[in-house]
């Protein structure tokens, strides 16, 4: 049963989500907030995407994965379990994609001229800038504060550094430096201020 | 001949899929030089087509062009190998970090360095809705439908889908019946 729930949320995200990779985040979010929370934290998913851009292959696809494998381990207890939780995933990622492709693939040209398309698209890609905005606040919320908001998080170093750390990553994102590098900084970072015993 | 053709869609895509970071948009440039300037399967007219194909079609952007291509070059089984090639390597090596990390994840200098990780993933975060944002039209409808899909998935509890299917509606009635919403500022 965990397989099959696990492909048809997958099948539900890829076919809901226009706009790649990021653009699910906000979905995989509350799905995996909702279905398999015990198994996976906010916290490790946000882990796990720190992990999706620092390996090779797409976004969406990395994410299908881990989650897979990590409720198929949780369902069957073995390495063959995890993968055909993976595989599940996978497959519902990007099934949808992949059938919708082939029909526009044949109708290309009444594709691209019909009205109805422009149209929803110029709800959809407006709609992905608000949800990712609140997959960005989740995100926020967890790593600034993950135990609740009290003034007195703001005399705690922790508080201080992963605020200053993100700053600084920041400006470094937006001067276009790569993600790998970023990750790589952040992490040395990390273990710089947990051994100092500042986090 | 044809099997010929089927393997080496596979090979080409399981490159792609391979030593691409950073997922779809990461992936065009390598599929132009691949498929367009390598194996001319397809054209660069058609890499142009497939960005905005992927664009306004539902699912990642990188199995929406190695669909699209692996048709062009060898039809639907094409499109099968493509897909299966670009998949593969994600697969394969997620699956073995996702074991890795979980034997790793009690050592303390693995918690440290994701302490930090995730202060870097928030700023890559606020790169990808900046990018988001702009590619987004600047209409008054387009602002309405940015705010209240923000709005209502912060502090209501309304679920995703729901959202995204409103919005697509909101589209295709906003730009039909009243345009003037939809007409973007001038930039």
């Amino acid at each position: 049963m965990a397989y099959l729930e696990l492909f048809l949320t997958f099948f539900t995200i890829g076919i809901v989500t226009f706009g790649g990779g990021y653009a699910m985040l906000p979905m995989i979010q509350s799905e995996v907030a909702a279905r398999w929370g015990e198994l996976i934290s906010e916290s490790s998913l946000i882990n796990f995407v720190a992990v999706s851009e620092s390996t090779p292959g797409p976004f969406a696809i990395n994410m299908a994965t881990y989650v897979g494998s990590v409720v198929g381990r949780d369902a069957g207890g073995d390495f063959l379990a995890s993968m055909l939780g993976s595989f599940c995933a996978t497959m519902g990622v990007v099934l949808p994609s992949f059938i919708v492709i082939l029909i526009v693939a044949k109708c290309y040209d009444r594709f691209k001229q019909s009205s109805l398309v422009k149209g929803a698209m110029s709800g959809l890609k407006p709609a992905v800038v608000g949800l990712i905005a609140n997959a960005v606040l989740k995100v926020v919320r967890q790593v600034l504060i993950p135990s609740g908001f009290a003034w007195s998080i703001f005399s705690t170093s922790a508080f201080w550094i992963s605020a200053g750390l993100f700053a600084v990553m920041a400006v470094l994102a937006f001067k276009k430096v790569h993600p790998i590098i970023i990750i790589c900084i952040s992490a040395a970072a990390g273990i710089l201020f947990g051994c100092l015993g500042w986090l | 001949m044809k099997l010929k053709r089927l393997w080496q869609v596979f090979l080409t895509f399981f490159k792609i899929g391979g030593f691409t970071f950073g997922g779809g948009y990461a992936m065009i440039p390598l599929i132009q030089h691949e498929a367009v300037e390598k194996r001319k399967w397809v054209t660069d007219e058609d890499i142009l087509d497939i960005v905005a194909i992927a664009e306004s079609t539902p699912g990642p952007i990188a199995i929406n062009s190695a669909t699209f291509v692996g048709y062009r070059a060898a039809g639907v089984m094409g499109s099968a190998a493509a897909t299966l090639g670009v998949v593969l390597p994600s697969f394969v090596i997620i699956l073995a970090l996702s074991f890795v990390l979980a034997q790793f994840q009690e050592v303390k200098y693995v918690q440290y360095a994701f302490r930090g990780i995730q202060a870097g993933v928030m700023a890559l975060l606020f790169k990808a809705l900046w990018t988001m944002y702009k590619k987004a039209p600047k209409s008054i409808a387009s602002y309405i439908v940015m705010g209240a899909s923000f709005l209502l998935t912060t502090f209501l509890p309304v679920n995703v889908i729901f959202v995204i299917l409103g919005c697509g509606i909101f589209g295709i009635l906003t730009s039909k019946f009243c345009p003037g919403l939809c007409k973007e500022g001038k930039k």
